[in-house]
């Protein structure tokens, strides 16, 4: 991370609690992203990864501290909202495509609606989108005729039709058939070779050594440890990441 | 077991299945005859069925009257159905108080309500000129059925009947109450808390009360409010008090379907960066009353029928124009059955009608859901 650029994603003692039921879901984050970063973020289930990248793009709300996303600090003005959520792109883990709409129309429906991009042009970079995820002849399907895996690739060209700086990926292969896993994978690895930044909350450790820069260990709403992906899998430091890891790995 | 598998695969094309699953021979045995009690209670049902059709086809047609006669119906009574009524007294009826020479009016005018609101009905008419033609279709229609001017005698409100306004009754509130209940229904379901707290009471005071309470209080309780000498037509009055009444209900029939659509909808629209009214629009609503699409026409076809109740502020629909038509005249009031059973056809028609407008929007909006 270079001493010049400011982090695109800077975490500055966020706590958060749900309000339900009062539980410290998120307790003391001191995390900065570089732009360009991959990093994966991993642990136990209930852990608060994805709580914790939900709150970048303002999904969940934080009770105490920062978080600054691209200059703008995240918080109860909306307008900073608006301006974060149309930098940042997310792909969830149930996808998420809007069901009554085809694909090409779930693509074009933000840049026609909030970048007021003309629908000749909106349909062209589309279909650019569809094709660089490898799905362009499915364009004019509706999202339930597809498979997991290809409809988990049309969320991600959406998300990508926004020309977005950061890239969100909530547990993106996690309801997938294994055999489509490694499609939508594939996806990412191209997306990170192009340089976008990119947070991924999965459990696909291949995916992890093969792109990120960092790996984040989170357990109980708190970052137990974060180092180089071959370091973290080989030469795990705390118990807890060492106890996760053989449960993960060894299978 | 190595023995049994080799590296040739030999697919196994696919064959019927074996035995006769088609036909009605078929079908008769798989559903009515599948067992030693089904096939008793099929014999026993058809026993039934015929001794009741034979009856009723008895008193309906073979021996019923069907000429105006007034005595030949009396000595049918008990045996025979006297049709004769409705060719008596059918046109009052369907025609109400409206003046007798007049009676082209109704026709033409809920002809024309009919048309348009049938256009609406299909999405290929769904363009710019939809609006205009509503607005052409209600000046034409009240032109016409009130008169005064264009050389057409003046029939005042109170007069309109039958039919037409229970078809006129039912189209304006629900067009009306339509769009209120959506608005009522995000209302309730908002995070500003006057806004939700007024849908909500809204919603259970209306619940809370008959809709002949409604009805009344708005015909005989808003005139107190009013300033002296001011006088809201009666069927203004009703119709507000019908479109309240409706949308309430409707308002809960839509918040059903509001909260079934799954929160990563409203997310995914948030993150792509789409206004709470752009979500609604695009996503939110389209999905939302698709899904509730039965329980809508449900309510319509409902609302229909409870048009009968403005009967309490001397307003004579349909069914209280039978009454009105049966009760004063002594020699006809016997025969109120099949003037019911006529009226009981009209009903059936529209709402049967809605039944199946129903039954097509949900094909077409199942479409984008086969997989």
């Amino acid at each position: 991370m270079s001493a010049q650029e400011a982090p695109i994603i800077r975490f500055d003692k966020v706590n958060k609690w749900y309000a339900s039921n009062g539980y410290h879901v998120l307790r003391d984050i001191n995390l900065d992203f570089a732009k360009g970063e991959k990093v994966v973020i991993c642990g136990p289930s209930g852990s608060g990864k994805s709580t914790l990248i939900r709150c970048v793009n303002a999904l969940e709300e934080y009770q105490e501290g920062q978080l600054t996303v691209d200059g703008t600090v995240v918080g109860d003005d909306l307008k900073g909202i608006d301006r974060v959520r149309r930098e940042v792109g997310m792909v969830f883990q149930q996808f998420n495509l809007f069901p009554h709409l085809t694909v090409l129309e779930n693509l074009i429906l933000s840049p026609t609606w909030v970048a007021r991009t003309p629908r000749n042009e909106a349909i062209d970079k589309a279909m650019a989108q569809l094709e660089r995820v490898r799905i362009a002849e499915h364009a004019h399907k509706y999202p339930l005729q597809l498979s997991g895996g290809q409809q988990q690739r049309v969320a991600i060209a959406r998300a990508l039709c926004l020309k977005p700086k950061i890239m969100l990926f909530d547990e993106p292969t996690s309801a997938l058939d294994p055999e489509m896993i490694k499609e939508v994978l594939d996806v990412m690895i191209g997306l990170a070779d192009q340089g976008m930044t990119m947070l991924c909350v999965t459990h696909e450790m291949g995916f992890a050594k093969a792109v990120a820069d960092r790996v984040i260990f989170m357990d109980q709403g708190q970052v137990v440890e974060q180092n180089t992906p071959e370091e973290f899998f080989n030469h795990p430091q705390n118990e807890r990441s060492q106890d996760f890891l053989s449960k993960i790995l060894g299978h | 077991m190595s023995s049994t598998n080799s590296s040739q695969f030999q697919p196994i094309t696919a064959r019927p299945m074996p035995g006769r699953r088609t036909g009605i021979v078929a079908w008769l045995r798989a559903n009515l005859f599948s067992g030693p009690i089904n096939s008793l209670m099929t014999l026993a049902t058809v026993a039934l069925l015929a001794w009741s059709i034979s009856h009723a086809f008895d008193w309906a047609v073979a021996r019923a009257v069907f000429g105006a006669h007034l005595e030949a119906c009396n000595n049918a009574r008990g045996l025979g159905a006297c049709w004769g009524v409705i060719a008596e007294k059918g046109r009052l009826i369907v025609m109400g108080r409206y003046p007798d020479t007049e009676h082209w009016r109704p026709v033409i005018a809920t002809t024309l309500m009919l048309l348009v609101v049938g256009a609406s009905c299909m999405p290929r008419f769904w363009n710019r000129w939809l609006p205009l033609a509503w607005l052409v279709m209600l000046a034409v229609y009240f032109t016409l059925m009130k008169g005064g001017m264009l050389g057409l005698t003046e029939v005042p409100t109170d007069q309109w009947g039958g039919l037409p306004l229970t078809v006129m009754l039912t189209v304006i509130s629900m067009t009306l109450a339509f769009p209120l209940s959506i608005f009522v229904a995000l209302g309730r379901r908002s995070t500003m808390p006057a806004i939700r707290t007024i849908c909500t009471l809204y919603v259970e005071l209306i619940r809370g009360v008959p809709l002949i309470t409604v009805l009344f209080m708005a015909s005989f309780m808003l005139p107190l409010f009013m300033p002296h000498g001011v006088t809201i037509d009666v069927l203004i009055r009703v119709i507000v008090g019908i479109t309240l009444f409706s949308a309430a209900y409707m308002a809960e029939v839509v918040r059903g379907g509001l909260q079934a659509l799954p929160k990563g909808q409203t997310e995914a629209a948030a993150t792509l960066g789409l206004t709470y009214w752009q979500t609604q629009r695009k996503i939110v609503l389209p999905q939302a009353l698709a899904m509730v699409v039965p329980s809508l026409m449900n309510t319509f076809i409902g609302m229909f029928k409870d048009t009968s109740l403005v009967t309490i502020v001397s307003l004579y629909e349909l069914t209280g124009a039978l009454s009105l038509a049966l009760n004063s005249d002594a020699d006809w009031r016997p025969f109120k059955i099949e003037a019911y059973l006529f009226i009981t056809l009209i009903y059936f028609v529209f709402c049967f009608a809605m039944s199946r407008y129903s039954l097509w929007v949900e094909a077409r909006t199942a479409v984008s859901k086969v997989r």
